[in-house]
């Protein structure tokens, strides 16, 4: 009898249960809590609930232990939950221009209306190693200044009141904004879509494509207009009142580019841009999708693709999802043997007929 | 999460989803081998793990079904097992791994050796929809050569795997056409298994989760595996009798049993086996 198939039920159970156990660790050491990884990993709660699709630093926080701090397993894990959801509604647009922001800085001028300001950015620490974490973690609190309790217009808009960048389209009606959790994502897609399936594809697959176009697959030459994190509120219209309330404040990352122009010497050449918009603060994923973003644009803008890959809207939307890609490209270490043995039997065959087609020779 | 009443809707989907899936369904039923997009969901299990069928299951089951899980013909390999726990947990319905008595059969890479009959639904999980998708990438370009049935493309594969192997080098999801219209990947079976699915009694059902795409054979329909008059359609197995049962006529699993290379064969169909074996 082939024993490896067989006791399947018992094997799964006992799986899990080693599984439980190496997740816990050395028991001598304290057990990690949810409010610690909640209030310290905030980054990694901040990819989870980006690419889940769902804000709740809680449940992130959840998964992400429950994962190991595997964190497309964490994804996974909210991904599942989140389907399960009633959806109630649409929210209201939210209006970025009423952010309150942390930290909100533009690559295109040297200072703007309200300023520049860094907030808790890794860009200008040195990379060196910080023994001293080791042993005692005792922090100073910081009391930010007064300048982050300030909203502020976009920097796009005063390019714009120049005329000289594309006015951005708002959507006019719901149906504009299919959901992509709620339809089958299909080809072409508009820009509204393009953008959902983006704020939740894979960090690394956008970064990845996003540095492509910088080596000239698809370049568009971008300038971070404007890149801003902070907490905004989100807004939602209750039927039985008939007015907004808000429901929750959500910390989210946005970034603007302003990208090469279009133009002839009949129409007078324009700015174009990129947009990147991702929960959480994740600025690395923010500029990519913003590139992204521009380079799946050729289309409607007029331009000549380079049939670049990150130009190409069917290939990044249906390979940026990485709950998709580490499903279908792990489960090849499922059992296939049915389907090896019709290959064994067709090779040996063809193999059969060219041995002996040697031998007549 | 305790046990299913509390926790989860009957079968795991909301009641929503599954209208949405019913109706996917019943558009596939209507117009057979056409691939029905459908809003896939998350499922608790990986993607490429049975989602498509899973979702299938879910959207047919009644508390009065009987439901068997195979993956490669054997009700016993690990994801079977997982797969079966899973409704057993969430839909409380009756199991068994005998295939008569199902009403409802998920099945990965096999169609049982038994034939089925009029009250039963096969559900089929299929990783890749698509039988044309290894000849054109593009989902945009191959819903367009379907709508106009342009499928010189898979005619000249065909035609080039006999001119360099001597025949087609297809062993399984050997592609169908279905009712004179589509062409169907019949996911990926053993070509061994593609005769069972023509004119089959039973309800097929393919589910793709990831690729969000459902279709279906109705009963008793015309499914012709794709060949040449002068390179006929051969449905192979290894010319072997099985060493439980011994059956001359079913699929074979190819077991290596020693460090020598020893092999053994047997039948893939774990319940037929079993059946004649007792």
């Amino acid at each position: 009898m082939y024993v490896a198939v067989k006791g399947g039920e018992r094997a799964i159970d006992n799986a899990h249960r080693w599984l439980e156990d190496e997740r816990r660790g050395d028991r001598k050491v304290t057990d990690l809590s949810v409010d610690q990884i909640k209030t310290q990993l905030s980054l990694s709660i901040a990819k989870v609930m980006a690419e889940g699709s769902l804000f709740d630093p809680e449940l992130a926080s959840l998964a992400i232990k429950q994962a190991r701090g595997d964190l497309i397993e964490a994804i996974f894990l909210i991904r599942a939950y989140r389907t399960t959801l009633p959806r109630f509604g649409v929210g209201k647009p939210i209006n970025t221009d009423k952010m309150i922001a942390k930290r909100r800085i533009s690559a295109t001028f040297k200072d703007i209306p309200g300023g520049q300001l860094l907030g808790p950015t890794f860009d200008y620490t040195h990379r060196l190693l910080d023994f001293k974490l080791l042993a005692d973690g005792s922090i100073d609190e910081f009391e930010p200044g007064k300048d982050t309790e300030q909203m502020f217009q976009h920097v796009t808009q005063l390019l714009n009141n120049e005329g000289i960048i594309e006015t951005e389209e708002t959507s006019s009606s719901e149906a504009d904004s299919p959901d992509l959790t709620r339809q089958p994502l299909e080809i072409p897609a508009n820009r509204a879509l393009r953008l959902q399936a983006l704020t939740r594809s894979d960090e690394g697959f956008l970064l990845g494509m996003a540095y492509s176009t910088q080596r000239g697959f698809g370049r568009n030459h971008p300038f971070v207009g404007e890149l801003r994190i902070g907490l905004i509120s989100v807004e939602f219209e209750i039927p039985e009142l008939g007015f907004n309330i808000e429901i929750a404040e959500i910390e989210i990352s946005e970034c603007e580019t302003v990208n090469q122009f279009l133009g002839s010497k009949i129409h007078p050449p324009k700015f174009t841009r990129g947009y990147g918009f991702v929960f959480g603060q994740s600025e690395r994923k923010a500029i990519s999708m913003a590139l992204v973003d521009r380079a799946l644009r050729w289309k409607e803008l007029g331009e000549v693709s380079d049939g670049a890959p990150a130009q190409d809207e069917e290939f990044v939307l249906y390979h940026g999802d990485n709950i998709q890609a580490t499903g279908f490209v792990e489960h090849i270490k499922l059992p296939h043997y049915v389907d090896f043995q019709a290959e064994l039997e067709l090779i040996r065959k063809i193999r059969k007929t060219a041995f002996e087609a040697k031998k007549d020779e | 999460m305790s046990n299913s009443e509390e926790d989860f809707n009957f079968a795991y989907l909301d009641e929503q989803t599954k209208r949405m899936i019913r109706r996917a369904l019943i558009k596939a039923i209507c117009i057979p081998g056409y691939q029905v997009p459908f809003a896939s969901r998350e499922m608790p299990m990986p993607y490429g793990w049975g989602t498509g069928g899973v979702q299938v299951t879910a959207a047919c089951l009644q508390e009065t079904d009987v439901l068997k899980v195979i993956d490669q013909g054997s009700d016993d390999t690990t994801n079977a097992v997982s797969i079966r726990k899973f409704f057993e947990r969430v839909a409380g319905v009756k199991t068994t791994e005998n295939t008569g008595k199902a009403s409802v059969i998920q099945t990965r890479h096999r169609i049982p050796e038994q034939v089925l009959s009029e009250d039963q639904i096969l559900v089929y999980q299929v990783p890749i929809p698509e039988p044309l998708r290894f000849l054109e990438p593009r989902e945009t370009e191959t819903r367009v050569m379907h709508a106009l049935e342009e499928y010189g493309l898979m005619h000249v594969k065909l035609y080039e795997d006999i001119s360099i192997n001597g025949e087609i080098s297809t062993a399984y999801a050997y592609p169908v056409k279905v009712n004179d219209r589509y062409i169907m990947d019949p996911s990926p079976t053993p070509k061994f298994d593609n005769p069972k699915m023509n004119f089959c009694p039973a309800i097929q059902l393919f589910g793709a989760g990831r690729e969000q795409r459902i279709y279906a054979v109705p009963p008793y329909t015309k499914v012709i595996s794709l060949d040449f008059e002068d390179y006929p359609f051969e449905a192979s197995r290894a010319e072997k009798t099985c060493e439980i049962c011994g059956a001359t006529n079913t699929y074979l699993d190819e077991v290596v049993i020693d460090d020598k290379g020893t092999r053994m064969f047997s039948c893939s169909d774990s319940d037929y086996c079993n059946s004649r074996k007792s």
